[in-house]
């Protein structure tokens, strides 16, 4: 079964001179880890949130999980995506058991119910519970609080996780070991990942297959050996001789 | 002076509870319609910047101007006064609020957004809670200016300390112009430090 789904989707922000997406079709299957990858400004951003409907499309369609997203009420569309962002996004008065409870709460799960799953979270993510739960975000380094906003988007065990950027403002290390982590946990899972990044290591790294955009086209779709071996004209290739140029200087000191 | 508040004392306190009454209902009706207003402005950004906006051009109308204005509405008396008052406090307040809104992390209501908050649950639960400071610090101005306004407010028979002030003034009574004007700073210094407490406790 097909996740998701765009069909000739446009979208063009008020006052820009050319379309944030231009006709763009593409589909990702149930189960996939595809990464989207593209410099700033090229679209990837609106591509994700075109499909929780914080943006919306100028034309086309698109479909989650075989269903229109425009027909569905836009509320339940969210409670069953995970969204990771880049900024992390937690919620400052509230504590990390509290965070992570989000959706839970919204979706009026009973008490017992939401700290069984709070400490369930937590202790995928990587946190011991009874040290961490009743902290605050700001008592919290930059990589866990991105383990509690996981472990927020994973709350009611949503069929689909869109992610922007989010290891972008950690250090390389954590950043690192956030992403190995995530493999596992997609393999664990079997759950759909959209993985919205500019760093070309990490999209080739994270991604079962890479989505390349550039000027809100789709320069390439494929799997990342098949775009290493045969590299679209363009963009795409000047991408991935970027890549190789920095291996090269990394070569140099070995 | 001090001769003067013993005879009369009971003329004062009277004036202070008129004035006080005057003050909180203002105040009571003005928290109403902002809140009002606000919940109103959630749902276009348009309409936030308008209503703002006009609220600032009829905010600059000087108060004697406005209750003069009003009298052929609603005629002379505390009705009109709180009804000026509650005018003037939108845009204090709204403008406070809404910036206050605004300013919550771009990040932190995306993810809420994001997660499925509805307009409301956004508010309620993750803009208003971060934005406190602003909404307390609107209440703190709207209050202090709703004292001061509503001495003016005895110009048409409104009552109060201002009424005392106003007498004190055409009979050159230095001592009713001094308790007038003392008293009605000193209720809005004491509001103002008692709102400025509460904040501290709640912080």
């Amino acid at each position: 079964m097909n996740a998701v789904t765009f069909q000739n989707v446009s979208k063009r922000f008020k006052g820009a001179g050319r379309s944030a997406l231009e006709n763009v079709s593409f589909t990702v299957e149930e189960g996939e880890f595809v990464t989207v990858l593209g410099p700033s400004g090229c679209g990837k951003t609106t591509l994700l949130k075109l499909i929780n409907r914080l943006y919306e499309p100028d034309s086309g369609q698109i479909l989650l999980f075989g269903e229109d997203t425009q027909g569905v009420d836009l509320v339940k569309v969210r409670r069953g995506i995970g969204y990771v962002i880049q900024q992390i996004g937690l919620f400052p008065h509230w504590t990390v058991a509290e965070n992570v409870a989000t959706v839970p709460k919204l979706l009026k799960w009973d008490r017992d119910r939401i700290r069984a799953r709070t400490d369930e979270l937590l202790r995928l993510v990587g946190l011991e519970p009874e040290e961490y739960k009743n902290r605050y975000p700001s008592q919290l380094s930059g990589g866990q609080q991105q383990r509690v906003g996981l472990a927020r988007a994973l709350a009611v065990d949503p069929k689909i996780m869109l992610m922007d950027e989010p290891f972008g403002a950690l250090d390389s290390i954590t950043r690192g070991k956030l992403q190995q982590e995530l493999l596992a946990l997609h393999r664990e899972t079997g759950k759909t990942f959209l993985f919205v990044t500019h760093d070309i290591e990490e999209a080739f790294l994270l991604g079962g297959r890479v989505l390349i955009l550039d000027g809100g086209k789709i320069a390439q779709f494929d799997t990342p050996e098949a775009i290493i071996r045969r590299p679209a004209e363009g963009f795409v290739r000047s991408l991935v001789e970027s890549a190789r140029e920095k291996g090269r200087f990394w070569e140099a000191y070995l | 002076m001090i001769d003067y508040l013993v005879r009369y004392y009971d003329r004062l306190l009277a004036a202070l509870l008129e004035h006080l009454e005057i003050v909180l209902l203002a105040m009571l009706f003005s928290v109403v319609l902002a809140a009002l207003l606000t919940l109103l402005c959630q749902f276009s950004e348009r309409l936030s910047k308008l209503l703002v906006h006009l609220l600032s051009v009829v905010y600059s109308v000087p108060s004697l101007a406005m209750l003069a204005l009003m009298i052929p509405l609603t005629g002379l008396g505390t009705v009109t006064a709180v009804i000026v008052l509650v005018i003037y406090n939108q845009y204090l307040l709204l403008r406070n609020i809404l910036a206050g809104l605004d300013g919550v992390d771009r990040g932190v209501t995306e993810a809420a957004m994001g997660m499925g908050m509805t307009r409301l649950q956004l508010l309620w639960q993750i803009k208003l809670p971060l934005a406190k400071k602003a909404v307390v610090a609107g209440l703190r101005i709207a209050l202090v200016s709703t004292v001061s306004i509503a001495t003016i407010a005895a110009s048409i028979n409104a009552g109060g300390l201002g009424a005392i002030l106003f007498d004190g003034l055409r009979t050159m009574n230095t001592a009713k112009i001094l308790w007038g004007s003392l008293l009605s700073a000193a209720l809005a210094l004491g509001a103002d430090r008692l709102l400025a407490l509460a904040e501290r406790k709640s912080a």
